[in-house]
């Protein structure tokens, strides 16, 4: 089935076909059919890329190729393994899921420049796939920045105040640690061990002692300098994008740019430090503190917004902060529940924002306090949020419940029983405040406002259904079926994952 | 290589041929002829330097006597990579700029004075070129003052638009005058120590040298450039010239004048004095202090202008502060990081001074207010001013992330008053304040909406906007093939510092 392109050739393509789609929306201007067509075909043809990298590094391979050497020994060059495997494929495979949604709600909400905002996309998830699939970090670093700008158009789509205020923070704060924390890092790594490439078993190792000042340095520029892992204090910019249209909310900031960060940090941490050299040193575990004090700061902070999107971003710091945690644990467990969570987390994010969206189309409603009794006339999208909700919380049979299994027992063999303890309480967190949305929704009544649950309490009125578009429904849906499924699947994808962890 | 007959006459050509061309445009008729010759001038000696940049890159280092009459008492030309490379790129801007020129001139200035000014151009391209290409200190002055000169006249040609011009050029005068002063001051004091101008010369026979006389003409030679390259204590002429200088005076200027003066330094310390002369250290340490001061300070201050040609201005004197640094830290790979910015500096500020001279043509005003909804009025100037405001931050794919991680590279690996990791975040946090008002200019262009009344505008004429994206494209062309950039600024920089015994360290 995939044996009719060269893996080297997909990752080519790969890069190359969103580009071609940037130029195909941008000449369909006109003709809103054809260019959310061409979005359409170019996720599709993107995905079948990602699919046969995907079987080829399964199978052992290790596809890429240089692109140009653009300084003495630094080049712009691509190589896949399975966690980049992995994530070009959630990334491209999410891209469609969430283009659907976007002709929901874009066309829904009668959204001005809707070509730009498909443009933006095509070349963000290029970005997005180019970091999946970067050998060095030099080419990591590159294709970041091309995220955080391309998706800069994104979260300022309303060209509101709060649009303005927002964005700036967004811009502020990526750029920001970018070039003041992550370049410096990455040049550091490059003077200390004379290359840049991703290694198994990590670079560092040859070069430096584990307990060595500049370790430290080292991992503290990394874990800050990666800005999109939301590490606390630099979150700041992940809220504040939730100006954006909440189908960028979805994709960006469930799945392509926190993922790209969260990936980028256990890139660094299995393929630059590697796992060994990590769990020598004392380095990983001042970050790794901070990140279980971000789990739990965030859910704290989440449980007091009304917001909907608000509190979903809240508790996306938090969820990110688990495959940080996972990194920093330095256990081999603990990269693979890392590496679980960036999957499990994207696609249970993502149906809780697209259900968020679903809402506001149809209600405008915003705030969590007015949706009393709105799973009654929603029942499908709330359903769906039910669903999501469980398996962020980590409930069976649903996919969240993997990695935190893999994290507890990751946190076990490093011997930081208190981290157990974290989890666990982040996990009742997620119970109160993600599960009372839909309780809220299906089992209280708002008293006959709006005119909406007015209905017998509990009691879902099937005849007097306002559910959103079909477009701003059936994706959530299908995420929330992939949950489950993902859960059965678990298997598979640690198998898959496996080599990650195998050093040397 | 095909021998062409006079090549042996190359080195001088790039001087020579402006030089000559210069006197017959003050003679023409006012319009457009003055502008097609100053164009043909600039293309002209923009091949001759990229063909003298490939010979000496290929073939070593050139010599050329003036008249044939030999060093000590003729003036040589002597070019090897650093003065090829920074020639082929005054050229190179010139080459651009020129063409631009024409409808920026055409609304700025005076029909009139059209012929003066062309001529005044070119006197200056001359000037640029001949501090470059020279190999005697005297002569160095000469050309200085030629290229001066021109510009102070350059400058005030702004006042038809804004008399204030008129007192930025009278202030550059007096401040330019001073600087010029000093470095002949201190050339005096060393050719009564060594009694000889040509910098070869003064090198072998300043070997050993340390007194007071010798010491006091290094200092007023620093200075004296250090006025000229508006380091920071002694910037003040800079931003008012540049703000209200013609636009296209400002884009040559900016990416020109500096250049060849940080060039001129790099010359003095190492070629003139080099590693041996025990004073040299003070002089590091000084633009160690006074680079970063000068990126946090110029940085600073351009956050808060509200006229865009001035913000620029600052940003000018702010990145002057890392080439300074480059060269402070005395070493091949400092000096590489600091002529690998000269380049790309260059580039970046024509493309976003050109893409202001866009904008002051259609709308008839630099203040960040005029700049509003520009997106939406003037797409192509607005998009080149993003990507090059981008690769002022120093963001990937452009030149700016090329510089900026040369100079990191060089800072981690040295030795200086200040701790290396502590230099390189110094780096990386003023590169944000550069975020910071590139961020409000794009901002204003991108997300604000215009005015409500603006009248409808064209796109600037096709000249302007094909010059403009050329610098543009080579914004991101250098972050792709760093062979002429990064390639050419390592053997100059290797070149400079390993003449004598090894590559040696200041420290």
């Amino acid at each position: 089935m995939f044996s009719l392109l060269s893996p080297d050739m997909a990752v080519y393509l790969a890069l190359a076909v969103p580009v071609f789609g940037f130029l195909g929306i941008m000449l369909a201007d006109k003709y809103p059919n054809i260019r959310e067509g061409v979005t359409l075909i170019t996720g599709v043809i993107t995905l079948y890329m990602a699919l046969t990298i995907f079987v080829a590094v399964g199978a052992g391979q290790e596809p890429g190729f240089e692109f140009l050497e653009i300084l003495p020994g630094l080049s712009l060059s691509f190589k896949v393994e399975p966690l980049g495997a992995m994530f070009g494929i959630l990334g491209s495979g999410l891209w469609i899921v969430n283009s659907l949604f976007s002709i929901g709600y874009m066309r829904g909400s009668q959204a001005n420049n809707q070509t730009r905002f498909y443009m933006c996309f095509a070349i963000a998830i290029m970005a997005a796939l180019g970091i999946a699939y970067a050998a060095n970090l030099l080419t990591f670093f590159v294709f970041y920045e091309i995220l955080t700008l391309s998706t800069f158009p994104l979260v300022t789509h309303n060209q509101n105040e709060a649009a303005k205020k927002g964005g700036s923070v967004y811009l502020g704060i990526l750029l920001g640690t970018s070039i003041g924390l992550l370049l410096p890092a990455i040049i550091l790594t490059w003077i200390t061990t004379g290359t840049t490439g991703f290694a198994l078993g990590g670079i560092l190792a040859s070069s430096v002692e584990a307990n060595d000042p500049v370790v430290s340095v080292l991992l503290i520029l990394f874990a800050f300098g990666i800005g999109k892992a939301a590490l606390m204090p630099i979150h700041p910019w992940l809220p504040n994008a939730m100006v954006a249209p909440t189908p960028v909310s979805a994709f960006l900031h469930a799945v392509a740019v926190v993922k790209a960060g969260v990936f980028g940090v256990l890139k660094v941490a299995i393929y630059i430090f590697g796992i060994d050299f990590l769990s020598m040193g004392s380095a990983a575990d001042f970050i790794m503190w901070i990140a279980a004090f971000t789990i739990l700061a965030s859910s704290m902070i989440a449980m007091s917004q009304d917001n909907l999107k608000a509190r979903l971003a809240y508790s996306t710091v938090s969820q990110l902060s688990y495959v940080t945690l996972g990194a920093m644990l330095a256990t081999s467990m603990g990269a693979m529940g890392g590496g679980m969570q960036i999957a499990m987390h994207a696609v249970g994010k993502m149906t809780l924002f697209m259900c968020a969206g679903a809402i506001y189309i149809k209600t405008h409603k915003l705030l969590i306090s007015e949706m009393a009794g709105l799973g009654r006339v929603m029942p499908v999208t709330f359903g769906a949020f039910f669903i999501g909700a469980m398996s962020i919380i980590g409930l069976p049979p649903l996919a969240g419940a993997w990695p935190k299994f893999l994290l507890m027992i990751g946190s076990a063999d490093a011997g930081h029983r208190l981290l157990l303890f974290v989890l666990a309480l982040s996990s009742i967190l997620n119970v109160i405040y993600l599960l009372s949305i839909p309780l809220k929704a299906f089992y209280f009544s708002d008293n006959g406002k709006d005119g909406v649950g007015a209905g017998p309490q509990g009691r879902v009125q099937w005849g007097n259904l306002k559910e959103a578009p079909f477009f701003c429904v059936m994706p959530p849906v299908l995420t929330a079926i992939g949950c489950v499924i993902l859960f059965f699947l678990a298997g598979s994808l640690y198998d898959y994952l496996l080599p990650i962890m195998e050093v040397k | 290589m095909i021998h062409f007959p006079g090549l042996e006459h190359l080195p001088a050509l790039p001087v020579i041929i402006p030089l000559i061309a210069a006197p017959f445009t003050i003679v023409m008729r006012p319009g457009r002829t003055p502008w097609l010759w100053a164009t043909l001038v600039s293309w002209v000696t923009f091949a001759c330097t990229l063909l003298l940049l490939e010979v000496v890159w290929h073939g070593g280092p050139t010599e050329y006597k003036m008249g044939g009459w030999a060093a000590p008492l003729g003036i040589t030309y002597y070019i090897d990579l650093a003065n090829a490379l920074v020639m082929m790129l005054v050229a190179a801007m010139a080459a651009v700029v020129f063409p631009y020129a024409y409808f920026s001139v055409k609304s700025e200035i005076a029909r009139a004075q059209s012929p003066a000014f062309y001529t005044a151009m070119i006197i200056c391209l001359t000037g640029l070129l001949g501090v470059a290409a020279t190999g005697d200190a005297f002569n160095v002055f000469v050309f200085l003052e030629i290229s001066s000169l021109s510009t102070y006249a350059l400058v005030a040609m702004g006042a038809r638009r804004d008399r204030r011009a008129l007192t930025a050029a009278f202030n550059y005068l007096v401040m330019g005058t001073i600087g010029a002063t000093f470095y002949v001051i201190g050339l005096g004091l060393l050719y009564q120590a060594t009694g000889t101008l040509n910098m070869l010369d003064l090198h072998e026979r300043l070997a050993g040298q340390d007194n007071k006389v010798v010491e006091a003409g290094f200092a007023f030679i620093v200075t004296g450039i250090g006025l000229k390259l508006a380091m920071v204590p002694l910037h003040l002429w800079l931003p008012n010239a540049y703000g209200f200088a013609p636009s296209a005076v400002t884009a040559f200027l900016a990416a020109t004048a500096t250049k060849v003066q940080i060039y001129l330094m790099v010359r003095f310390i190492y070629t003139v004095f080099g590693f041996e002369f025990p004073f040299l250290e003070v002089a590091l340490n000084a633009f160690l202090i006074l680079g970063i001061v000068g990126m946090f300070y110029a940085s600073f201050v351009a956050v808060f202008r509200d006229n865009v040609k001035q913000m620029l201005a600052y940003s000018s004197v702010a990145q002057i502060g890392y080439m300074l640094l480059g060269i402070s830290f005395g070493t091949v790979d400092g000096l590489t990081a600091s002529f690998v910015h000269i380049f790309n500096h260059a580039l970046i500020k024509a493309a976003l001074f050109m893409g202001v001279g866009c904008v002051v043509l259609r709308i008839g005003s630099s203040q960040l207010t005029a700049f509003r909804g520009l997106a939406r009025r003037m797409p192509w100037t607005t998009w080149a001013l993003v990507l090059s405001g981008l690769s002022l931050i120093g963001v990937p794919p452009t030149v700016g992330f090329i510089s900026k991680f040369k100079l990191m590279e060089a800072a981690f690996q040295t030795t200086t008053l200040i701790p290396p990791l502590l230099v390189v975040l110094l780096i990386g946090a003023s590169s944000l304040l550069a975020a910071v008002y590139v961020g409000r200019l794009i901002y204003t262009m991108v997300l604000e909406q215009p005015p409500e009344n603006a009248p409808a505008i064209k796109e600037a004429p096709h000249a302007m906007r094909v010059a403009l994206w050329i610098m543009v494209i080579a914004n991101i062309y250098f972050f792709f093939f760093t062979d002429l950039t990064v390639g050419v600024a390592t053997q100059a920089a290797e070149a400079l510092m390993c003449s004598q015994a090894g590559c040696g360290g200041a420290y």
